[in-house]
């Protein structure tokens, strides 16, 4: 037993006479950033109040992805608690509340569920047993006689206590480091579909966003930024005149260009407009074009290996080879609500409220760009209206916007981006290009598998390079394209690591958002040649693989009714992918548009995540991500000209609405194991689906996203 | 100049340049902050309010437009003590994830109803099409939508049956 784990477990008492149990998480060896306070001895994931009421103190950031609830119902489950009386709240920034996977406080990688499951299930059973113990001396019996049931404790004599009542000398018994969970088949909250927690908040406007926060005497920041990448201010040609505008009261050059504030959003919002920027012309060399152009010709030549099984160059130059290359598009994350943050720099300190989720490290970058010790610098995570990977960046660049707005004022300031910021604002999905080449074995099955692939790191230069980057490769650009589940006996992946002016982020799934694709969407080219059926190439294909796979493809085969009669002109695509350690396989029903757009009429999802905590998230997750990842195949790209994006806002960067939303039916794989995460993994196989269900009615590959062409839309 | 609101029944008045898009007033000037700012160009719906019973995009309608006529927002929907059946229909649903751009749809789905009590399903398409969810909400709205008119037409038919006896 290290000493980590033996402080696994801490207790203190609330002010106000709860029980307040806190998790100390083993660090793994290389912890990422500095800077975070160590509040283990006074924080807490739970907090059992007098009056019953139980606060979760939550670890991850609410976005949407319901983990408010499903944690919640992990907690209550193991602390036989009523679900009823629980609330939810995040955590202040502190090592006890660090993501055991990232060494800090983050919440991404659909790693939620799988690295807090196990903690809160033992924080909930702990507690429970400190109740018991507590209720134990009340009575003068021995815990061992008493039992709890939904929030109280049983004596044999049928007297009861409520949880509030003995919180307070629960608090005082000492915590178990491993207390006994309960056997999978007793749960009675875990796996049953439940509502979410922050929904009455949610329908009725009370809910605060980080867009809502109102401090007084607050300020709204709007910045003007650079029309183009690599674009420098030389200077505001009319300050005087926007100085003097209604509400405005400061314009300052901040990091990210010329910062406005003002009363209100709006006051800000029109200076901001109206300020006459000199500019140069930055990176006028830059186009989206160029970069997949010269992508193209580095995957025309040899990359880092990074997977090498058998000979596979060599059984591609003999005999006859299927050869394709893809491309795939800048995409911008666009979450509903626009960015922001508030911050209120005063007297040698710093507080921050933003909806931003990898918060070690915001609070570290926080403190270093204000020159503070750690310990001045107070971020408060607020709930967040979206964010599929945005609201997490290394340069923490939209809570730095309010930093260093707010530096200086003395009063509150909240920078607003506007859409336009958002789209045109870098941090997107980066550029790829594949180029595959295939053979094929005289069964039709593939034999060798040889993929190249171009795209921008998201990890170098980053905390995160040590755990996703070796010997220059970096995996998280090929997750998905290296170890494919398939049969095939020679396969060889390299990668191109080619650095660009445009910042990329990781959206939705990373990589897999493109190596899904070309996995899926090549394999069915393959079967297409080989004229067999997809499902029954994949099933040959995964006889000796993992029986997951099987199941979820199987699962979606006969819930869609593959192979039965469709009406005319309509054909069932599928694609299979596993991400983040969860299983998704998915099959579209699919027709053409006249100009050979698949239009999607029904879906049917089949996914493993072991042990479903809670059924109805799960499948508001995976239809979410049918709709983000549809509207990026149909609809989705960021294109640069001259180093300007030339999408600005909804008109042009559109997303999928009611009408087009095609019904999505989601289907469970029972499971024991270990529960993993469904925020993203339902993402990657939506735009091969539709490719296949294409390539079944008109035989033609698809080898460029997005399907609809946008130059239209200009 | 003051310009006088009529919002969720309640005067108010407020001091801002009559340019000011409703949303900003709502939001900036009388602490509404359930209607929310989503694009600034009526493309997403997040601002949806009704303006004497119709749905309108608060940001892009200038306040002095509005003077005088009945504003409803968010807030005056419904309360957390007394839901708006809609509301209340969202939560059986389990219709939110991120719940951002909730109030805008609700907005328009009330507005909807108001008109047509038993929207069919190109109804709602119609309606509903200026309201994006970058969640993917929509199937749960839909389904929130159809048991709302349904439980309203059920409970007509229960009155008109108390009223004649039939």
């Amino acid at each position: 037993m290290t000493t980590t784990r033996r402080r696994f477990l801490q207790v203190s008492l609330l002010a106000g006479g709860g029980l307040a149990l806190g998790i100390s998480l083993p660090r793994p060896a290389r912890a990422m950033g500095e800077g975070s306070s160590d509040g283990a001895e006074v924080t807490a994931f739970l907090r059992i109040h007098p009056d019953g009421r139980i606060v979760f103190v939550s670890p991850n950031i609410e976005m949407g992805q319901g983990i408010f609830t499903s944690h919640s119902m992990v907690i209550a489950e193991e602390l036989d608690a009523d679900l009823e009386r629980f609330e939810a709240r995040h955590s202040p920034v502190a090592a006890a509340y660090n993501n055991p996977l990232f060494g800090a406080m983050g919440t991404g990688g659909s790693t939620s569920t799988p690295a807090f499951w196990m903690p809160l299930r033992k924080a909930g059973a702990a507690a429970r047993q400190m109740l018991l113990e507590a209720a134990a001396e009340r009575w003068g019996v021995a815990a061992g006689e008493l039992r709890t049931d939904r929030g109280r404790v049983i004596a044999p004599d049928g007297s009861t206590l409520e949880y509030g009542e003995l919180a307070a000398d629960a608090a005082r018994q000492s915590a178990l480091e491993e207390p006994p969970l309960k056997d999978p088949p007793d749960f009675r909250i875990i796996g049953r579909s439940t509502r979410r927690l922050e929904g009455p908040e949610k329908v009725t406007g009370e809910a605060t966003f980080g867009i809502d926060l109102e401090l007084p005497g607050m300020l709204t920041a709007v910045v003007a930024r650079p029309p183009a990448f690599g674009a420098k201010s030389r200077g505001v040609r009319n300050e005087t005149e926007v100085l003097a505008m209604p509400g405005v009261r400061r314009i300052k050059p901040i990091s990210s260009g010329i910062a406005v504030l003002a009363d209100s959003y709006w006051q800000a919002k029109q200076a901001s407009d109206r300020l006459d920027v000199d500019w140069d012309d930055g990176d006028v060399e830059l186009s989206s074009e160029g970069l997949l152009a010269s992508y193209e010709a580095l995957v025309a030549s040899p990359g880092a290996v990074a997977e090498d099984h058998g000979e596979a160059e060599a059984q591609l130059s003999e005999g006859e080879t299927i050869e394709a290359t893809f491309h795939f598009p800048f995409l911008a994350h666009a979450p509903m609500e626009p960015l922001n943050a508030t911050a209120h720099v005063r007297d040698g300190e710093a507080e921050v409220w933003a909806g931003t989720y990898l918060q070690t490290l915001d609070h570290f970058n926080i403190a270093q760009r204000l020159g503070l010790a750690p310990e001045k610098v107070q971020l408060h995570t607020v709930l967040a209206g979206g964010a599929f990977g945005r609201r997490a960046n290394v340069a923490s660049d939209f809570v730095i916007d309010a930093v260093e707005a707010a530096a200086g004022e003395g009063v509150p300031v909240k920078a607003v981006w506007t859409r336009e910021n958002d789209i045109q604002g870098g941090m997107f999905r980066p550029v790829a290009v594949h180029r595959v080449a295939a053979t094929l074995g005289e069964d039709g099955r593939p034999k060798a598998w040889h993929q190249r692939l171009a795209t921008q790191s998201l990890m170098i230069g980053t905390p995160f390079e040590p755990f996703l980057v070796h010997d220059g490769i970096d995996h998280s650009s090929l997750e998905g394209a290296t170890g494919m589940p398939y049969a095939i006996p020679h396969r060889r992946i390299e990668l191109h690591t080619p650095e660009t002016a445009v910042s990329g982020l990781w959206w939705r799934s990373v990589g897999h958002t493109h190596t899904g694709f070309v996995a899926e969407h090549f394999l069915d080219l393959l079967a297409h040649k080989a004229g067999q059926d997809p499902l029954d190439y994949r099933r040959k294909l995964l006889a000796d693989g993992d029986p997951r796979q099987l199941g979820v493809l199987n699962l979606a085969a006969e819930k869609a009714g593959w192979g039965k009669r469709l009406p005319e002109g309509h054909a069932h695509g599928l694609a299979l992918h596993k991400s983040f350690n969860s299983y998704v396989c998915q099959i579209f029903e699919c027709s053409l548009a006249p100009d050979g757009t698949p239009i999607a009429h029904r879906v049917t999802c089949a996914v493993d995540v072991g042990l479903a905590i809670n059924p109805w998230n799960i499948d508001q997750q995976v239809q979410g991500s049918v709709a983000y990842a549809l509207t990026a195949a149909l609809y989705g790209t960021i294109d640069i000209e001259a180093g300007r994006v030339r999408q600005s806002n909804f008109h042009d960067y559109p997303v999928l609405r009611m009408h087009e939303m095609p019904p999505v039916d989601v289907h469970i794989v029972p499971s024991a194991e270990p529960p993993t995460g469904i925020g993203e993994p339902g993402v990657p196989p939506v735009a091969p689906a539709l490719a296949n269900a294409k390539l079944a009615l008109t035989g033609e590959p698809t080898t460029r996203l997005p399907f609809v062409d946008a130059t239209w839309r200009v | 100049m003051p310009i006088e609101l009529n919002v969720n029944g309640e005067q108010r008045t407020v001091d801002v340049d009559p340019q000011t898009p409703l949303l900003w007033v709502l939001r900036d000037a009388l602490g509404l902050t359930g209607t929310k700012f989503g694009c600034g160009i009526a493309q997403c719906g997040a601002c949806t309010v009704h303006v004497d019973g119709a749905a309108r995009r608060a940001c892009v309608t200038p306040v002095k437009y509005v003077a005088g006529k009945a504003i409803t927002t968010i807030e005056g929907l419904g309360s957390p003590e007394a839901l708006h059946p809609l509301q209340q229909a969202w939560l059986e649903a389990d219709v939110v994830q991120c719940g951002y751009c909730q109030a805008g749809q609700l907005m328009s789905a009330a507005a909807l109803l108001k008109e047509k009590p038993s929207p069919t399903d190109s109804d709602i398409d119609l309606a509903m099409s200026g309201n994006i969810c970058r969640c993917g909400a929509y199937d749960r709205i839909r389904k929130a939508i159809k048991s709302t008119a349904a439980q309203s037409a059920s409970a007509k038919q229960g009155e008109e049956t108390r009223r004649t006896g039939l």
